[in-house]
């Protein structure tokens, strides 16, 4: 479940059932991924089950097109 | 009754000469739905009681109100064989002073009948009790308020604890015969309303998993019990209640009555499984330390070949006559097993106290097979790991672990290795498990332990295995 | 064939453990409106992250005339995936149009002919037209029945004994074999009613179909019994192998089995068998060579 809305600069929150073993990660995850789409400047709230990595980057991909209105796939 | 026993909760405790610092104890027979720890210990806080050391054979997520007490040094110390919920979450997060020191039920058996741990008062729930105190986890009385079946980890209690409190919620006329716990051990008898929540302590018979998972891991077990070289007509068996274990016992009863093989005998946590498979005549006795569930323990009290044992008798590492030393098979879970086949079954990946010991240590080290059934991953928790966060089962004592990416045999075993290849089984490095496990979910980062010892994890001999750190966070 | 949905990761993350041949990812009727972006993105990353090991990988895009299907092949063919299952195909040109989508794509990333294509025939039309279908693309690997909106076309309803799927099931297996491709059934929904199930898969076997499609891995079990061929239907298909050896040895044109002679319907039947079994792993590959 990721929330994405403006902000400065890439904050995470972050709430996770694997928080100690992986939370690092997962925030990392989201940012990579969010640089990738070319979104520097957003506040993102995550909740996360454990999801793995390829998941979470498909989730905060789909948040983004949302609320940026910008696809990653041509029409 | 001109020698009755009777008295209420508060007086049973003042004849018991309960003083600060003692010990008291409790089983866990009602599991869930246990009401007698919460009463006994609200009391002795009423009392005014500190300093109390408790020794559970369990504890479980509805003892959450041990935390107050504890808070308010009623309770001071703490033995079991597990911690569940919030109480757990607390004491691993600091809340006691004092480590809580965790044993096998089989240890814990040992324990109290060497001295080691010494009960001063023993508080048992029992579903039935007559005026003298013979009780049974059962009611042979039309007034019968709960069930819970075989009393096996109350039975060291009454025979060594120093004075005997019976809690029951069915008083019945005596000769409560035949009886579990004997009116000689016996100082007291309570009658209360309950001692326990029926539809929690003994559920209907628990179903058949329907997950495909589980039916994955069960009919690889089977497959690797069936070509074990152990799987001949006298066989014994034993099993955990998660739900590839139970589903198991249906895929190897299948091959039973197509080779026209029985076993001899069923041990440890008993299940309407079990009970069914008895009753087909296809286990000859039942040999039980818990039952499980409403069957198991309606069967416990009709049927002869159906036994009730105490923890000692059942797996006492000290004991050499003890049941486990006479099993062939157990098929266990883990929370955790590493590359050295060492198995946690007590701290979650998050460092949290979450699980129970229970008969693990006994019957994986005395068992002539152990398989550890577990999946490869429970989302992103790895379950097979380079190194157990708690060691509670040493390496040494586990033969097999099946997942659902393969099947891994201890070095130690090579020739039930070579059977399980033979049939063409996936038998795999438990190396490579691990590094599959890593390869998908990544690498975790290390717990965030604090200096605080809140556990020590005992072995089987009374030395110390390992050690549990608070968590910081 | 193991149909599992695309808005659920965890589902698909796990589905090769339990052995399917092939795993169908669906984007199109177990994905609602307003989650078919994300599902899009959950298969791509999926693909592209996930070992699936030796399994056939599938995608069921949404049709091209939706506004979903162009951006589910870009998605799909960019994350690597086997084969494209488009879903109610009922004309040859249709074939073409994903084809040249499928192309388009694969122009762009250098991956020119990797991606396959799998018709769904889930109408009347499709039925009527199922062999211009099958030879529609050289990528097409194969033709598959749709039951739930075909029975619905044809305005009747499903029923256990699946009269109403006859002339289509044949219809399908006959366009296929004429075409040189592969031919699957439709999915059995009711997992409690394994009976039944094992009757179709029977039946299916039987019609001449390659294989079926499943919706848990409880069905994958009853599949690979029945399409495993039995000990004594391989032992037969290796006596013709041998035979055919031996006459080849001899250069004779006429194989015996037994001082039988065997005509070549009996050859073709073996040499499916002995495939069968090696794809079942029955028998291995090079003992056969």
């Amino acid at each position: 479940m990721i929330k994405i809305g403006p902000g400065e600069g890439l904050e995470v929150e972050l709430q996770s059932s694997v928080a100690a073993q992986f939370g690092r990660q997962i925030k990392a995850v989201i940012t990579e991924t969010l640089e990738g789409l070319g979104i520097k400047d957003a506040h993102v709230e995550a909740v996360d089950k454990g999801a793995l990595d390829c998941t979470i980057r498909a989730r905060v991909t789909a948040a983004a097109v949302r609320a940026t209105g910008k696809d990653v796939w041509k029409d | 009754m001109r020698n009755t026993k009777l008295v209420s909760l508060e007086e049973a405790i003042r004849r018991s000469g309960l003083q600060d610092g003692m010990t008291i104890s409790f089983h866990h027979h009602f599991r869930g739905g246990d009401k007698v720890v919460n009463m006994v210990v609200d009391k002795l806080a009423d009392m005014g009681f500190k300093d109390l050391k408790l020794a559970a054979s369990s504890l479980s997520d509805i003892h959450a109100p041990l935390i107050e007490h504890i808070k308010n040094g009623v309770i001071t110390g703490i033995s079991t064989s597990g911690l569940r919920g919030a109480l757990a979450d607390a004491i691993s997060h600091g809340l006691m002073k004092e480590p809580v020191v965790f044993r096998s039920h089989g240890g814990r058996g040992s324990a109290i009948a060497n001295g080691e741990l010494k009960i001063d008062v023993a508080f048992l729930g029992a579903s039935s009790s007559d005026e003298l105190g013979n009780a049974c986890g059962y009611s042979r009385s039309e007034n019968a308020k709960s069930i819970c079946g075989s009393l096996g980890y109350a039975l060291p209690d009454a025979r060594y604890a120093r004075h005997v409190v019976v809690i029951t919620d069915d008083l019945v006329d005596y000769p409560n015969m035949p009886m579990s716990i004997h009116a000689a051990d016996v100082e007291s008898v309570v009658v209360v309303d309950s001692v326990g929540d029926s539809s929690k302590i003994a559920a209907g018979a628990i179903r058949d998993s329907k997950n495909p998972r589980d039916i994955l891991l069960a009919k690889q077990a089977a497959k690797v019990i069936i070509n074990s070289g152990l799987f001949v007509d006298g066989f014994s068996i034993q099993t955990g209640t998660g739900g590839a274990s139970l589903a198991a016992v249906k895929y190897i009863r299948e091959e039973m009555i197509n080779r026209g093989i029985k076993a001899s005998f069923a041990l440890g946590g008993i299940t309407a499984h079990m009970v069914k498979l008895h009753e087909e005549g296809l286990i000859g006795k039942l040999i039980d330390v818990q039952s499980f569930d409403k069957v198991a323990a309606e069967s416990i009290k009709n049927d002869p070949s159906h036994q009730e044992v105490s923890a000692v008798e059942y797996a006492s590492g000290q004991h050499l006559g003890s049941a486990t030393h006479a099993l062939d098979i157990v098929i266990l879970s883990a929370l955790e097993v590493d590359t050295d086949f060492n198995v946690n079954v007590l701290v979650g990946s998050d460092g949290i106290i979450r699980g129970a010991i229970g008969g693990h240590q006994d019957t994986a080290a005395d068992a002539a097979l152990s398989i550890i059934v577990c999946p490869l991953l429970r989302g992103r928790i790895p379950c097979v790991v380079p190194k157990v966060t708690t060691l509670i089962t040493p390496g040494s004592s586990v033969d097999v672990v099946v997942t659902e990416y393969g099947i891994a045999v201890n070095p130690g075993r090579p020739e039930i290795k070579q059977r399980l290849k033979a049939v063409g089984l996936n038998v795999v490095d438990i190396k490579s498990l691990a590094d599959k496990a890593t390869s998908i979910i990544g690498t975790p980062d290390p717990l965030p332990f604090g200096d605080k010892v809140v556990g020590v994890v005992m072995n089987r001999d009374g030395s110390v295995l390992d050690k549990i750190m608070n968590i910081q966070a | 064939m193991m149909f599992v949905p695309g808005n659920n990761p965890g589902m698909m993350a796990d589905a090769h453990i339990y052995g399917p041949d092939s795993i169908m990812l669906d984007l199109e009727d177990s994905v609602t409106m307003a989650e078919k972006d994300a599902a899009r993105l959950l298969v791509h990353n999926a693909l592209k992250t996930i070992d699936f090991g030796n399994t056939e990988m599938v995608v069921r895009i949404n049709p091209l005339n939706t506004p979903y299907g162009k951006k589910d092949v870009e998605a799909v063919v960019k994350a690597g995936v086997d084969v494209i299952r488009m879903p109610k195909t009922e004309t040859a040109d249709e074939v073409r149009e994903l084809e040249a989508e499928i192309l388009k794509v694969e122009t762009e990333i250098g991956r020119v002919g990797e991606t396959q294509i799998m018709a769904a025939i889930e109408s009347a039309l499709g039925v009527v037209n199922a062999y211009a279908i099958a030879i529609a693309s050289k990528r097409m690997m194969g033709i598959a029945l749709g039951a739930e909106d075909y029975s619905a076309n044809l305005k009747t309803n499903r029923t256990p004994g699946g009269a109403e799927l006859l002339l289509a099931r044949e219809q399908i297996v006959v366009a296929a074999r004429a075409a040189g491709i592969a031919c699957f059934d439709t999915v059995y929904s009711n997992l409690d009613d394994m009976e039944t199930f094992k009757k179709e898969v029977e039946l299916i076997k039987t019609l001449g179909f390659d294989g079926k499609s499943i919706i848990n891995p409880r069905q994958i079990e009853v599949v690979n019994q029945v399409f495993t061929p039995s000990e004594k239907e391989i032992t037969k298909a290796r006596a013709v192998v041998a035979a055919i050896k031996e006459a080849q040895a001899k250069g004779s044109g006429v194989i015996a089995v037994n001082g039988k002679m065997v005509d070549r319907p009996v050859v073709i039947r073996a040499e499916r068998t002995i495939a069968l079994a090696i794809a079942a792993g029955v028998i291995d590959k090079e003992e056969m060579l």
